[in-house]
């Protein structure tokens, strides 16, 4: 032992903030996940400007926004909460970082019910047409993403009522939310795709 | 040693004045003896090593199948396979060869090496790494499985629609091939993301980015293209299983669909496919083929800026593959300018070899012969994918014999061949054994010549028409003596890899003792023991240049000195060092886990979920999906061991 020499410079031990390899591993996720999407909303546009009979792409003309659009907004404040909430751990606010991680479960599991009446409305089905497959099976793929999310974050609420993060140990919520802002920032791509170019002349 | 604190000064020591210390590394690294340890190992030389042995089993098989369609096609109007026969077996071939050799072979020797060339203790995600290999084992048995039943792919290994759709393929064998496809697709994605995250953190200090190995710039790029690419081809397979099993209308006409967009899919996915499997087999070539050159590589920087620009080209070269579909002109012209660019940076790598061949003192081993003629190889498939390329001539040679030659020379060159070296390079290490020289050279040449003869004709054959997927073919054609000797050639190609596998069996068993750097090679794998221990390094080395162990004959070449025997000591439990990804300056110790049962539960979770879909047993799908739902949890609790919760990381 007397002939090893410790350094002067300290370095932290474990898994921290941004130096956690996790942390690395999800930005890689998240990339290859996002592809996934670009792969979809390419098949989306690529069927979309194949020759279609006039009303059938989208099938029943463009989307309705009435439930779409304030779902939209609902998704987007729960990234707002989960921001607030890795906010409040680097304060070691363990309270708040609760609060946070539970109000953006919550809106996300009512931004599924809502998908859920959306797509109860829908004329078509997964098997109708071009478009129906597509539909369901692009926004199918993101509730399930938001599926997976809302477990990760109960998930992260019970850790963080358990006790386990504070402002030094709290890799875990930055991995969580960095997925969660993803789930959230791809359905803008996806909402745009469906709701808004039909409006701007996509398809038929 | 009770409890460490958030944060730690570390002890620095030299390796020879810390008697005790390499018997503690072990007891804190080493995976526990017997089955169960077995099973439970998340050792990247362990998992490395079970990589290349299954992609070779699989190189067998696909080799076995491959004689016996050549025996079908060794002369005309021979029926020695019924077409579906024919159509199993050649496109099971072609499967295993692209998805389950190809691949996963580099994978293996990229999960071994890399930690030893890095001077880390681990990957940095040791537990994905098991898991990407188990998903890859049970991927590779689910397709093989169909197979066996008779329920092999049966639609050429890209499976266009509208062959493999329900209408024209009623059996499951396209429902297996499919979701073995998006299974395997799994176990990339992970093994890929492995490897960036652990070029980006685990690099030793002071070895910043461009004193890495060519190996690991060739295996970053096509990682960094599988993260991008594979999306692309498990989609379209998905969406492919969606079609013949829940009625949807992606690739059917008269509801809207498209059979092209198939085509785009999986070429968006393949073509930089393709670069993903020989870019880390040329970087095998770029590290092993200097050191018999005794020399270091001409030309490092522009072949790791090569690597990389290859990739991006092949980013936008799909649609190549795609020329004799119908599409508009301005498509094929830039499609096909693109084709012909990427010329460009596959040849630069061409002439750094040569220049270092040239400039060398070439020691003529086997290892040496795989590599340099590797070059040749590459030449010829180089140019006849560059003649491809041109759109007229594309339509003249697609789906003729000449592509088949062309991805022959392509895939045996530039694959089979530096693999085949970088064993012969490699295996002391692996094993601390050499392998048998003489057998070595009958090995090379046996192949060497069994490949060209068996290949080289395949040319002249898809010139002269010959199409290709063809279970026979009429006599009278001037195609009879080509297949004839095409087959015979096979069969001595069947041979040499005969005679490698016999002199890797041999070796292991009496090969003599290698000691830890038997070629004098300069990097860091050669400055550990042969086999490496556990713990790869008992001190983490500091590096300054490219060629640790060389700096001392290159002089003034190199910036610095590196230490690979004096260090971080770091046994406080299983730990490495975490550095910053440009410069590699350590900023955090990091705790690495250890040995669990989570990554095999998890496939095999995983793999009922696939066998439920298989066979529509929702039931199953869904409590194999709550079962990974749980393993995942499971993994992913928090645990106070890897300093991931707010009690201080401690060493138990």
């Amino acid at each position: 032992m007397a002939s090893r020499i410790a350094l002067d410079g300290k370095l932290p031990v474990g898994a921290i903030d941004t130096r956690a390899s996790g942390w690395w591993a999800m930005i890689f996720v998240v990339f290859t996940e996002a592809s996934l999407f670009a792969y979809l909303l390419f098949s989306y546009f690529y069927l979309a400007v194949q020759p279609h009979l006039a009303g059938t792409f989208p099938q029943g003309g463009p989307p309705s926004l009435a439930l779409a659009l304030p779902n939209t907004a609902i998704l987007l404040l729960s990234s707002v909460a989960i921001g607030w909430a890795q906010f409040n751990i680097e304060r070691d606010d363990n309270r708040r970082l609760c609060w946070g991680l539970g109000i953006g479960a919550v809106l996300g599991m009512i931004f599924l019910v809502i998908q859920y009446f959306e797509w109860a409305q829908k004329p078509f089905t997964l098997a109708s047409s071009s478009y129906g497959s597509l539909y369901f099976t692009v926004t199918g793929f993101h509730m399930a993403h938001v599926v997976v999310g809302v477990i990760m974050l109960w998930m992260l609420f019970a850790w963080s009522a358990m006790g386990y993060f504070n402002r030094v140990r709290y890799a875990h919520i930055h991995i969580g939310a960095l997925y969660w802002h993803f789930v959230d920032a791809v359905w803008l791509a996806v909402f745009f795709t469906f709701y808004i170019t039909p409006l701007l002349g996509m398809g038929s | 040693m009770t409890i460490d604190d958030y944060e730690r000064a570390p002890t620095v020591a030299v390796e020879d004045r810390q008697p005790a210390l390499p018997e503690e590394l072990r007891k804190l690294w080493e995976t526990k003896p017997g089955f169960l340890g077995w099973l439970s190992s998340v050792d990247h030389k362990e998992i490395g090593i079970r990589y290349i042995i299954t992609a070779f089993a699989f190189l067998i098989a696909g080799g076995v199948e491959a004689l016996i369609f050549r025996l079908q096609l060794a002369g005309p109007n021979l029926h020695l396979l019924t077409p579906e026969q024919y159509d199993q077996l050649f496109t099971t071939h072609g499967m295993t060869m692209i998805f389950l050799y190809a691949g996963p072979v580099l994978t293996g020797f990229s999960n071994y090496l890399w930690p030893l060339l890095l001077g880390a203790r681990d990957m940095a995600l040791p537990r994905l790494n098991a898991l990407s290999y188990w998903i890859y084992l049970c991927a590779g048995i689910f397709l093989y499985a169909a197979f066996a039943f008779g329920f092999g792919p049966n639609d050429g290994w890209f499976n266009y629609v509208p062959y493999a759709a329900r209408a024209y393929n009623n059996g499951p064998n396209i429902d297996f091939y499919s979701l073995g496809m998006i299974l395997l697709g799994i176990s990339t994605t992970v093994g890929s993301t492995n490897f960036i995250v652990t070029f980006l953190r685990l690099r030793a200090p002071g070895m910043s980015i461009n004193r890495v190995p060519i190996l690991v710039w060739g295996t970053l790029t096509a990682a960094a293209a599988n993260i991008f690419a594979i999306p692309a081809v498990s989609l379209a397979f998905f969406l492919l299983w969606m079609d013949r099993n829940l009625g949807t209308h992606f690739f059917d006409v008269p509801t809207g669909g498209q059979p092209l967009l198939w085509q785009h899919l999986f070429w968006m996915f393949g073509h930089p496919w393709v670069y993903a499997i020989v870019l880390p087999a040329m970087g095998m070539v770029s590290d092993g083929l200097p050191v018999f050159c005794r020399r270091p590589l001409v030309g490092y920087t522009v072949v790791a800026l090569a690597t990389v620009a290859t990739m991006v080209l092949g980013f936008g070269v799909w649609v190549h593959h795609m020329f004799a579909t119908g599409l508009p002109s301005v498509s094929l012209s830039f499609f096909s300018a693109a084709s012909i660019i990427i010329a460009v940076p596959s040849a630069v790598g061409v002439f750094a070899w040569i220049a270092t061949i040239w400039t060398g003192k070439p020691i003529l081993t086997t290892a040496f012969l795989f590599f340099a003629n590797f070059i040749v190889l590459f030449t010829i498939g180089g140019v006849s994918g560059y003649m491809t390329g041109s759109v007229p001539v594309d339509w003249q040679l697609t789906d003729t014999y000449f592509v088949v030659a062309h991805l022959h020379y392509v895939l045996i060159g530039i694959n089979v061949f530096p693999v085949v070296g970088a064993v012969y390079f490699w295996f002391p290490k692996f094993t601390g054994r050499m392998m048998d020289e003489r057998l070595g050279r009958w090995n090379f040449w046996t192949m060497f010549i069994g490949f060209n003869v068996g290949f080289f004709p395949m040319h002249i054959s898809g010139l002269l028409g010959m199409p290709r997927r063809v279970y026979t073919y009429a006599d009278g054609m001037g195609w009879d003596w080509l297949n004839l000797i095409t087959t015979a050639g096979s069969y001595l190609f069947a041979i040499g890899v005969l005679m490698f596998l016999i002199n890797v069996v041999r070796s292991y068993r009496n090969g003599p003792p290698a000691g830890d750097n038997p070629w004098d090679a300069p990097t860091l794998e050669w400055a550990t023991s042969s086999p490496p221990p556990p713990y790869n390094f008992v001190v983490i080395p500091t590096v300054q240049s490219r060629h640790p162990l060389w700096e001392d004959r290159l002089g003034g070449e190199t910036p610095g000195h590196s230490y690979v025997h004096a260090g971080l000591v770091l046994d406080h439990g299983r730990e490495t060092v975490g550095t910053s990804p440009l410069d590699a300056e350590p900023d955090i110790i990091l705790r690495m886990p250890k040995d669990s049962f989570a990554p095999l539960i998890l496939s095999l979770t995983l793999t009922a979920i696939f066998i439920a879909l298989a066979f529509n047993i929702w039931w199953l799908a869904i409590v194999g999906g709550l079962a990974t739902g749980a393993d995942i949890i499971f993994w992913l609790w928090p645990e106070r061991g890897l300093g991931e919760t707010a009690e201080p990381a401690t060493n138990g």
